[in-house]
């Protein structure tokens, strides 16, 4: 049986380009890029080669990128750095009710060690909205952080908005841009934002490396002590082989992101008109008009998502409830939830995430197994 | 749906159920693997012992365990999470029975509203028709009554019809016990043979989100994590004829038949006869005291038969380990109850235990010990 890929957002096949440029360093490039001598320098030239290209990819100055080992660590080390760095021991932070778990927990933990933390709502179209944000600031305010783009939703923060309201009240703006990084232009200084993570695997370069945007001047304390790699932000030797990777994928990213973007809106938008005309009880979750081009998620009225997954699973098609880090969850999807969903619309919704590899027969195939499961999956719940 | 309908195999991690999935693929029918999530071990962190391993439900090594066979024999493989329902359904009732002071049985309303209602549903869901498990019973179509049957298992030892009780003709018929003429040395001896991986894994034993079998911790735990302060029921326990021997803390640690942890010296060994959740009593009395001849079994339900409006002989079971006794099965009125009256009388009648009536390998149905 074939199957087909509708789960870029919970992460992505290494792109080919990317692969053999990691495989040849992996192979050939193994000095240690602190070590002096000639293999250092190699690995320390591939290395900040990878620096420019991320960096790139963001408008950034390569000085101003810090390698890590993935989106979490980036969360983590921003907010954690952050609050750490301002020496408030009764220290608030402000972040969106529908963030990743990477900064949720992370803020959990800060409220555990003594923080205040501010949840956002978020508006039926999964918007934070910055007169929100304005509101929510107190003098003991050090963080503001709200993701680029949803994971679930595709939905694109008002970032800009957010990041001026907070440097009015000189507070630090993290945003997690790992679903954002790849599928829409990224200006961090457009945006505004002091600190920005990103995630290699959500585009297209292996698991293992990512990397935090840290805008020069900003204060952050470090969360893991070694030596001296990542101007003190990082310890640890660096992942060359991975960073060069995200270098490739980040340039790859860069010159077909205008071209691809169309695209995959296109794709989405052919999917989302069939799945609401040929299938009753559905809609799109989340507003429509400012979203990443490749994430679609559709509730299916009566119909249980945990089902659907392994039914579409069986026909070939993959797809996912919600967050990958969430499937087998029990309760319903915070996003949809935040969004005013019920438990039960959020229980009967799919996330639906287009990339490279997804052509318009893929598409319509995946609308046809969707009809047919959702026309059983109602069926047998009526006889229930 | 996908040509042939699979087959949806309910995967513990054990060696029962492993051997059904791998002894199916054998068989060459089209498998989905499952295993049903019903309990999170780690949310009474208390009552998890530190080499906390094999042989309860739901930990993340039986998971693993099951998962690992599934790739083995090449099935698809999922983990479906039904925590919610088990804690209504199975959960929610045992501790609430045990703190009426009657003596539950949980496996037998997970069978009756998990195994195999939810999981039927989920392999409904799915495109399957037919659900396997590696319980130790048998299914069989009759056509004289039109009825699906359930028969003992040929491994005495392993017989799990006790628990079955409340299949309906619906679910039987979708249900396939593909170990019921087999005994448990041929199953290992099988498992081995198809080079499962959990073929030497012991057998999982007691209630499998009680730790250690010991309920009133799990009451106590539970009941702490919903926030609830456990009524008290500490009170006398009590002689038949009313005299006062002491005080107990609490009549859920109790249950009719018990001898040890009762606190009191005596010539004569002394066994709880009944506890009283009205006046929280608990009465002890002699073995003989716990002898009883008749009781009414309440929400039968018929399996083998559509039901008695005459006296029927069967032989009765009234707790897992009893060996089933001579009975007359009396109708008692309405429909969901009969009268039990033994031959002999037989010790320990407890209340919220199930009473499973056979006629020789035929279960017939079974019902509530009220």
């Amino acid at each position: 049986m074939q199957h087909f890929y509708f789960d870029h957002n919970a992460t992505t096949p290494v792109a080919p380009e990317v692969l053999e440029t990691m495989v040849s360093c992996l192979g050939q490039v193994y000095g240690n890029a602190s070590s002096i001598h000639h293999f250092g320098q190699a690995a320390k030239q591939k290395l900040e080669a990878a620096r420019r290209q991320v960096a790139a990819l963001i408008h950034a100055s390569p000085t101003e990128v810090v390698f890590t080992s993935g989106g979490t660590e980036a969360d983590n080390l921003a907010v954690f750095g952050v609050v750490r760095a301002s020496g408030r021991s009764q220290a608030h932070v402000i972040v969106s009710a529908i963030e990743h778990p990477a900064v949720l927990a992370s803020a959990a933990q800060l409220e555990r060690e003594g923080a205040a933390v501010t949840h956002l709502p978020v508006g039926p179209n999964g918007t934070v909205d910055p007169e929100q944000v304005r509101r929510a600031l107190r003098p003991e305010t050090v963080l503001i952080s709200v993701m680029h783009a949803n994971n679930e939703l595709g939905v694109v923060e008002p970032i800009a908005e957010i990041a001026r309201i907070a440097h009015e009240a000189g507070v630090t703006m993290h945003s997690d841009g790992v679903q954002a990084a790849g599928k829409i232009a990224i200006d961090v200084d457009s945006l505004g934002v002091d600190l920005y993570s990103m995630s290699g695997h959500k585009l297209y370069a292996p698991k293992g490396v990512g990397a935090l945007y840290v805008r020069k001047g900003t204060k952050l304390a470090p969360t893991a002590f070694g030596g001296h790699h990542e101007r003190d932000r990082r310890p640890g030797t660096e992942n060359v082989p991975g960073i060069v990777a995200l270098g490739a994928a980040c340039e790859l990213a860069g010159s077909t992101l205008a071209a691809e973007s169309e695209r995959l809106a296109g794709l989405r938008d052919r999917f989302e008109s069939s799945v609401l005309g040929r299938i009753s009880g559905t809609g799109v979750n989340g507003g429509r008009a400012n979203r990443t081009p490749n994430t679609s998620n559709v509730y299916f009225d009566g119909v249980d998502g945990e089902a659907m997954v392994i039914a579409l699973d069986l026909r070939g098609f993959a797809v996912s409830t919600g967050s990958a880090c969430s499937s087998g969850a029990i309760t319903p999807s915070h996003v949809l939830t935040a969004l005013g969903l019920s438990a039960d619309r959020a229980r009967s919704s799919l996330r639906f995430s287009l990339g490279r590899s997804t052509t318009a027969e893929q598409v319509d195939a995946l609308v046809d197994a969707l009809e047919a499961s959702v026309a059983h999956l109602r069926r047998i719940s009526v006889h229930a | 749906m996908p040509d042939a309908a699979p087959i949806a195999v309910a995967m513990s991690g054990g060696v029962d159920s492993s051997t059904v999935a791998a002894l199916l693929v054998r068989q060459g029918h089209k498998i989905v693997g499952m295993t049903m999530q019903l309990w999170n071990q780690r949310r009474l962190p208390e009552l998890v012992p530190e080499n906390a391993g094999h042989g309860r439900c739901c930990s993340l090594d039986d998971v693993y365990d099951a998962r690992r066979v599934a790739e083995q024999v090449g099935i698809p493989y999922y983990v479906v999470n039904f925590e919610q329902q088990f804690e209504e359904q199975v959960v929610k009732p045992f501790v609430a029975e045990y703190l009426a002071g009657r003596t539950p049985v949980p496996c037998t309303l997970c069978n009756n509203y998990i195994k195999f209602d939810r999981f039927l549903e989920m392999a409904d869901a799915v495109g399957a028709h037919f659900i396997a498990t590696g319980h130790y019973a048998r299914v069989r179509y009759d056509e004289a009554s039109g009825r699906y049957q359930l028969l003992r298992a040929r491994d005495n030892s392993k017989d799990q019809t006790y628990f079955l009780f409340g299949l309906t003709q619906k679910q039987l018929a979708r249900t396939l016990f593909p170990l019921g003429e087999m005994v448990k040395p041929e199953v290992r001896e099988l498992a081995r043979e198809m080079d499962l991986a959990v073929a030497e894994k012991d057998d999982s034993q007691e209630i499998c989100f009680v730790p250690n079998g010991d309920y009133a911790a799990f009451l106590n735990a539970y009941l702490k994590d919903k926030g609830v302060e456990p009524q008290s029921t500490r009170g006398e326990i009590v002689t038949i004829d009313g005299r006062t021997l002491g005080e107990h803390q609490g009549i859920h640690h109790f249950t009719v038949g018990q001898r040890k942890g009762l606190g009191i010296a005596a010539r004569e060994p002394l066994y709880v006869i009944s506890t009283d959740p009205r006046t929280q009593r608990v009465v002890v009395g002699g073995n003989d005291d716990l002898l009883c001849s008749r009781f009414f079994a309440r929400q039968v339900n018929w399996i083998s038969i559509a039901g008695v409006d005459a006296p029927v002989r069967a032989q009765v079971k009234i707790r897992n380990k009893h060996a089933a006794a001579p009975a007359t099965l009396h109708p008692a009125g309405d429909p969901g109850s009969v009268e039990v009256v033994f031959d002999e009388p037989q010790r320990a009648v407890t209340p919220g235990q199930g009473a499973v009536f056979c006629d020789g390998d035929l279960v017939l149905g079974g019902g509530w010990i009220g």
